[in-house]
C-alpha cells in the first residue's frame, strides 16, 4: 500500500500541529478569546446608561417613553435638555453618551399624523458602546410602539439615529473584521514561517531537499494545513462576531468566504517569504511581527482610521495587505454589496498574491544558502 | 568502481575559502572516513556532494551523475543524515521513519531488510516520541531514516558527535554490516580514533586534503621514527625535550608523551640517556608505532 | 559566622554515599571518592549513567538527597554559594561571547566571578600575558580560531582562581595540535594545584586524567589511574576499558 508522498507530508503536519499545546492554543484558543477580548474591552455590558432626554413635547406619551426607558434596565435619564445645545455639552462633560429627542406636539402627531420621528444621538467617539446604546435604545423604543397600538393608535415612530463626531461610525464593527486580519496573520504568516524555519533548524530540511520531492511540494505540503485552519478560524470568527455581537452579514456569502480564502493565500505567501529570508524560527518570529503584525494593526485602519493618519502614512498603508482586505470585509460585510464594489481589492490582492509567491519562488532554494 | 568522485572542489563563503582544490575517489562498497577537526570544510564537502550546495569550481560525481546538473538524479541515489539532523521531536519513532519513507516514495516494508538490524532494537519503543530516545537511540533511528528508501551512497555527517562511547561504538558495528550489504558509506568524523574502523580515509584540515588511504598506509607512511616517554610532570619536560637537537617533535599523548625523532638512528637507550642528561627523570622509552593523531599532527605541520 | 573548615588533608573534593533521588529514580546511588589536589580527575559515563547528576552536585547547582559531599572545604548541602564561588566551569559548547572582543570578555566573566578594580585590571592584564595574546586584545572571539578560544576560554574560567575547574567535553573536535596545546594547559593548571575535573564521552580525553572514576547505572564501578585500569582490563585504551564496563549499562536517558 503506496499512500501518496503528499498525504503523509500532510497528515505529518497535523500531527506537528495537533501535538504541541502551545500551536494548539495558538490556533484554537486564541482566536476565540481575541474575538471576545476585542469584543469586550470595547462593549462592556451596559446597565443604567446615562441619557439625556430633550422631550420638546412633554406629554403623556412622551412622558410614558422616558419612563420605559428607565425601567429597562439600560438607561438612567441623567439630564434633561432645555435647548439642542444642552446635547452637546453634556457629550463632551462626558456625563451621557447617548440623547434622545422627542420633536414637540408627540401625541397629537401620533394622532393626527399616525407617525412622528424620534433622534437618537450618540456620542460615536466611542463608536462601539454607541452602537451598542443606538440599538438598545432601538429595542425600547420599539417595544413601546407596540404598547401604544395596544392602546389603540395604529401609528408608527421613525427612527433617525444620528452619530456626533465619528459620523460615519467607521470602527463600530471594525473589531470582528479586525480580528480576522490579525488570526489570519498569525496563523497563516507566522505559523507558517516558524513551521518552515523550523525545519531547516531541525536539518530536516535537508533531508526533505535532498529527496525527490519537488520544492513546491515541500511548501505545499506544509501549508495546506494552515489554510484549513485558517478557514476554519475565519469561519467562528464570522459566526461569532454574528451570533455574539450582532455583526451584520449582509452581502454575499460565497463572495465574502472567497475574499477571505484570498487574504489567506496572501498571508501564506508573506509566511512563505519571510521563511525563505530567516534561518531560524525567532528571526521568523520576529519578521512575522515587526513586518506583518504591527502595520496590520497599526496601518491597515483596524484601530486607527486611515483618514485621519499623516498623508505619508496614508500611502504607506496603500501597499499594507490588510487594508484592502479589511475595506473588501467591510463594503460586503457591513455594507452589503456586491463584487462590482469590491472588483479593485480583490485585484490587489491578488497581485499582491502574484508579487510575493514569485520573489518566494525565486528565494526558495533548490539548495542551502 | 568509482561512487564517489570529487574533483578540485573549492567553495569560499565570503573571504573564507571552506575548501581549497579537494579531491578524491570512493569506490563502491567502501566505507570512506572524513576526518578532520571542527572548521577543516568537512560538512561543506558533504553539502556539496549531497546537492545542498554548488562548488564554486570543480565538481563532484555520484554514481557517475553530476552533482550540480544531474542534481535530481543523484538525490534520488543518496542517503543523507546531516550534521544536525535530530529528527521530528514530536513523532514517534514510527511515525519518523514511515514518514521519511513516504517522503522517498517508498514504504518501510519494501526494505525492510536493510534496516531490520538497526530497527530491531528500536521497535520496542515504536511509539515513542524520537524527542524522548536516548542520544545513540536518536541516533540510530536517524540511520534507519537515511536508511529507508535503500540508497545506494550513504553520506553521515558526524554521526558520533555527542554519543556516548557505548552508542558509538554499535554504531560503527551497524556501519559495518551495513557495508557488507554493498552500500557504500562516506562518514566525517573529528575524532581520529575512529578513523582506524575505516576501509579508506582521507585528512582534511583547513579546506585541504592532507591524505588519503587505508589508515595503515597513513600509519606506515609516518616518516620518522617515534617514541613514548614516560617521565615525572611531563608538561614540563616538554619544555627542555623540544630544545633537543634529537627531537623532531614533541608533544602530550595521554599520561605520556610522543617524541618524533629527526634521525633513524635514534634508539630508546639513546633518547633515554640524553633525556636524562638534560635533567628530565625519565621511566620509560620505547618505540611505538604511530597513530592516526601522530599522523595528523605530522602532515598539518609538514604544510 | 562559621570559617569553612580546612581542606582535610590534600583532598579538594570528598564524597561519602551520595545519593541523589528524583522521586523513586536514584539517579546517584551511594557514590564515594576523593579527589586531591592538583589531580586531573575524569568522570565518565554513558548516557544516563548520572554523571551529569553527580557534576551538577560538585558544582553546588543541585542539593544532594543523603551522604556527605565537600568541595573545595564546603559543604554541598549547606554551602552551595562557597563553591560556587570556588569553581571554574568551562564547557566545548559554550564558552565566551562572539561578538565581543577578547578584553571585553575577560573583564566580563572576570567581573561574573567577583573580581573588580585594580585586581580584575591585574588579572585580565596577567591572564593576556600568560596567553601571549597581548596583539590579540581587541580581536573579536568570532575572528580567533578555534584553538585559541578554547584556551581563551578555559583561562577565563579560571580568572578567579578556583579551587576547582571543571571541564565538559573540552577538546572536542578541535586540531590535534591544538588539542596538545590545551592540554598542556590543563596540565600546568594542575602543577600549580588547580584541581581539573574532566566530564567526557570520547576515551582518548580520559587517557589524560591521572585518576578516572567510571559510573555505569548510577554507581561507580572503577576509580583508578587510566594505567592502572588498563592492566586490570587488559586493554590497549581507555575507549576499551570502558565499552568493557559500561555494555553492561541497562539504564539509557
Amino acid at each position: 500500500m503506496k499512500r501518496s508522498r503528499f498525504t503523509d507530508f500532510v497528515t505529518k503536519e497535523y500531527k506537528h500541529i495537533w501535538r504541541d499545546p502551545r500551536t494548539l492554543l495558538i490556533v484554537i484558543i486564541m482566536p476565540v478569546l481575541q474575538m471576545l477580548i476585542f469584543g469586550y474591552v470595547v462593549s462592556n455590558e451596559i446597565k443604567n446608561a446615562d441619557v439625556v432626554i430633550y422631550d420638546q413635547s412633554n406629554d403623556y406619551l412622551t412622558n410614558r417613553l422616558t419612563q420605559k426607558l428607565n425601567a429597562s434596565g439600560y438607561f438612567r435619564t441623567r439630564v434633561l435638555a432645555r435647548k439642542a445645545s444642552d446635547i452637546g455639552s453634556a457629550f463632551r462633560r462626558g456625563d451621557a453618551k447617548i440623547a434622545l429627542v422627542y420633536p414637540p406636539n408627540f401625541a397629537q402627531n401620533i394622532k393626527r399624523l399616525g407617525h412622528v420621528n424620534i433622534q437618537i444621538i450618540t456620542d460615536a467617539s466611542e463608536p462601539n458602546t454607541a452602537s451598542i446604546l443606538d440599538s438598545y435604545a432601538r429595542a425600547v423604543i420599539t417595544s413601546f410602539m407596540g404598547e401604544i397600538s395596544g392602546l389603540g393608535f395604529s401609528s408608527s415612530i421613525n427612527i433617525e439615529t444620528q452619530m456626533l463626531y465619528n459620523k460615519e461610525m467607521k470602527a463600530a464593527f471594525m473589531f470582528v473584521p479586525g480580528t480576522m486580519v490579525l488570526i489570519l496573520m498569525l496563523i497563516t504568516a507566522m505559523m507558517t514561517s516558524i513551521s518552515i524555519t523550523k525545519e531547516k533548524e531541525l536539518g530536516t530540511m535537508e533531508i526533505l531537499l535532498v529527496s525527490p520531492l519537488k520544492p513546491s511540494q515541500i511548501i505545499i505540503g506544509k501549508v495546506l494545513p494552515y489554510v484549513a485552519l485558517a478557514f476554519f478560524n475565519s469561519l467562528v470568527i464570522l459566526l461569532m462576531g454574528y451570533t455574539v455581537f450582532g455583526l451584520p452579514l449582509r452581502g454575499n456569502l460565497a463572495l465574502l468566504l472567497g475574499v477571505v480564502f484570498l487574504f489567506i493565500i496572501l498571508a501564506l505567501s508573506l509566511g512563505i517569504l519571510i521563511s525563505t529570508l530567516s534561518k531560524t524560527q525567532q528571526v521568523a518570529m520576529f519578521m512575522s511581527m515587526f513586518a506583518l503584525m504591527l502595520p496590520t494593526i497599526l496601518l491597515s485602519g483596524f484601530i486607527f482610521p486611515i483618514e485621519n493618519m499623516p498623508k505619508v502614512l496614508q500611502w504607506l498603508s496603500l501597499i499594507m495587505p490588510p487594508r484592502w482586505f479589511l475595506s473588501a470585509l467591510k463594503t460586503i460585510m457591513i455594507k452589503g454589496q456586491g463584487l462590482w464594489y469590491v472588483w479593485k481589492e480583490i485585484l490587489i490582492l491578488t497581485g499582491m498574491i502574484v508579487v510575493f509567491l514569485t520573489i518566494s519562488v525565486k528565494k526558495f532554494n533548490i539548495r542551502l544558502s | 568502481m568509482e561512487k564517489i568522485s570529487v574533483n578540485s572542489i573549492s567553495k569560499s563563503y565570503g573571504n573564507v575559502e571552506a575548501l581549497k582544490g579537494v579531491s578524491f575517489n570512493v569506490d563502491g562498497g567502501e566505507l570512506f572516513g572524513l576526518i578532520g577537526p571542527d572548521g577543516a570544510g568537512k560538512t561543506t564537502l558533504m553539502r556539496i556532494i549531497t546537492t545542498l550546495l554548488l562548488p564554486d569550481s570543480g565538481n563532484a560525481k555520484v554514481c557517475g551523475y553530476d552533482v550540480a546538473n544531474e542534481y535530481k538524479k543523484v538525490r534520488t541515489l543518496l542517503g543523507y543524515m546531516p550534521g544536525r539532523f535530530s529528527l521530528y521531536q514530536d513523532l514517534s519513532v514510527e511515525e519518523n521513519l514511515n514518514f521519511f519513507a513516504g517522503v522517498f516514495g517508498t514504504t518501510v516494508q519494501e526494505n525492510y531488510d536493510l534496516i531490520k538490524n538497526i530497527y530491531y532494537k528500536l521497535e520496542p519503543f515504536k511509539k515513542r516520541r524520537a524527542g524522548k530516545l536516548s542520544g545513540g537511540m536518536k541516533q540510530k533511528l536517524a540511520l534507519s531514516c537515511a536508511l529507508v528508501h535503500k540508497p545506494e551512497v550513504l553520506v553521515l555527517d558526524e554521526p558520533t558527535t555527542g554519543v556516548d562511547a557505548v552508542s558509538r561504538k554499535e554504531f560503527w558495528d551497524l556501519l559495518k554490516e551495513l557495508k557488507m550489504q554493498g552500500i557504500t558509506i562516506i562518514v566525517s568524523t573529528a575524532y581520529m580514533d575512529e578513523a582506524s574502523l575505516c576501509d579508506r580515509i582521507a585528512l582534511i584540515q583547513n579546506g585541504k586534503i592532507l591524505g588519503v588511504n587505508t589508515p595503515t598506509g597513513i600509519i606506515n607512511a609516518f616518516p620518522y621514527k617515534l617514541f613514548s616517554i614516560e617521565c615525572e610532570k611531563p608538561t614540563h619536560a616538554l619544555e627542555n625535550i623540544r630544545s633537543l637537537s634529537i627531537c623532531k617533535n614533541a608533544y602530550l599523548f595521554g599520561n605520556s608523551l610522543h617524541f618524533v625523532s629527526n634521525n633513524e638512528e635514534n634508539s630508546p637507550e639513546i633518547i633515554a640517556k640524553t633525556l636524562e642528561e638534560s635533567g628530565v627523570k625519565v621511566d620509560s622509552v620505547n618505540e611505538v608505532s604511530p597513530e592516526i593523531e601522530d599522523c595528523f599532527i605530522e602532515r598539518m605541520q609538514r604544510q | 559566622m562559621k570559617v569553612a573548615s580546612e581542606v582535610s588533608g590534600n583532598n579538594v573534593i570528598e564524597v561519602k554515599d551520595l545519593v541523589k533521588r528524583f522521586g523513586d529514580f536514584i539517579a546517584d546511588d551511594k557514590l564515594t571518592f576523593t579527589v586531591g589536589k592538583g589531580q586531573i580527575f575524569g568522570l565518565l559515563g554513558a548516557n544516563g549513567a548520572g554523571k551529569t547528576t553527580a557534576i551538577r552536585m560538585l558544582c553546588g547547582l543541585l542539593k544532594p538527597t543523603s551522604g556527605y559531599i565537600k568541595v573545595a572545604g564546603y559543604d554541598g548541602f549547606t554551602q552551595s554559594d562557597k563553591i560556587k564561588e570556588n569553581i571554574g566551569y568551562m564547557s566545548q559548547k559554550f564558552s565566551l561571547y562572539e561578538d565581543l572582543t577578547v578584553w571585553e570578555n575577560i573583564r566580563f566573566f572576570g567581573g561574573i566571578y567577583g573580581l573588580w578594580g585594580k585586581q580584575l585590571r591585574e588579572r585580565s592584564e596577567e591572564l593576556l600575558q600568560n596567553l601571549g595574546m597581548d596583539q590579540h586584545r581587541d580581536t573579536p572571539i568570532a575572528d580567533l580560531p578555534l584553538g585559541w578560544k578554547q584556551r581563551l576560554a578555559f583561562s577565563v574560567a579560571q580568572i578567579h582562581k578556583p579551587a576547582v575547574i571543571f571541564l565538559d567535553e573540552p577538546t572536542g573536535g578541535v586540531d590535534p595540535i591544538a588539542r596538545k596545546h590545551f592540554w598542556e594547559l590543563i596540565s600546568k593548571a594542575a602543577y600549580s594545584g588547580t584541581t581539573v575535573v574532566v566530564t567526557t564521552h570520547y576515551m582518548d580525553e580520559a587517557e589524560y586524567c591521572n585518576q578516572i572514576v567510571i559510573m555505569v547505572d548510577g554507581k561507580i564501578v572503577a576509580n583508578n589511574t587510566p594505567l592502572e585500569l588498563k592492566k586490570e582490563y587488559q586493554a590497549k585504551t581507555m575507549n576499551d576499558v570502558f565499552l568493557r564496563l559500561a555494555q553492561s549499562a541497562s539504564r539509557t536517558e
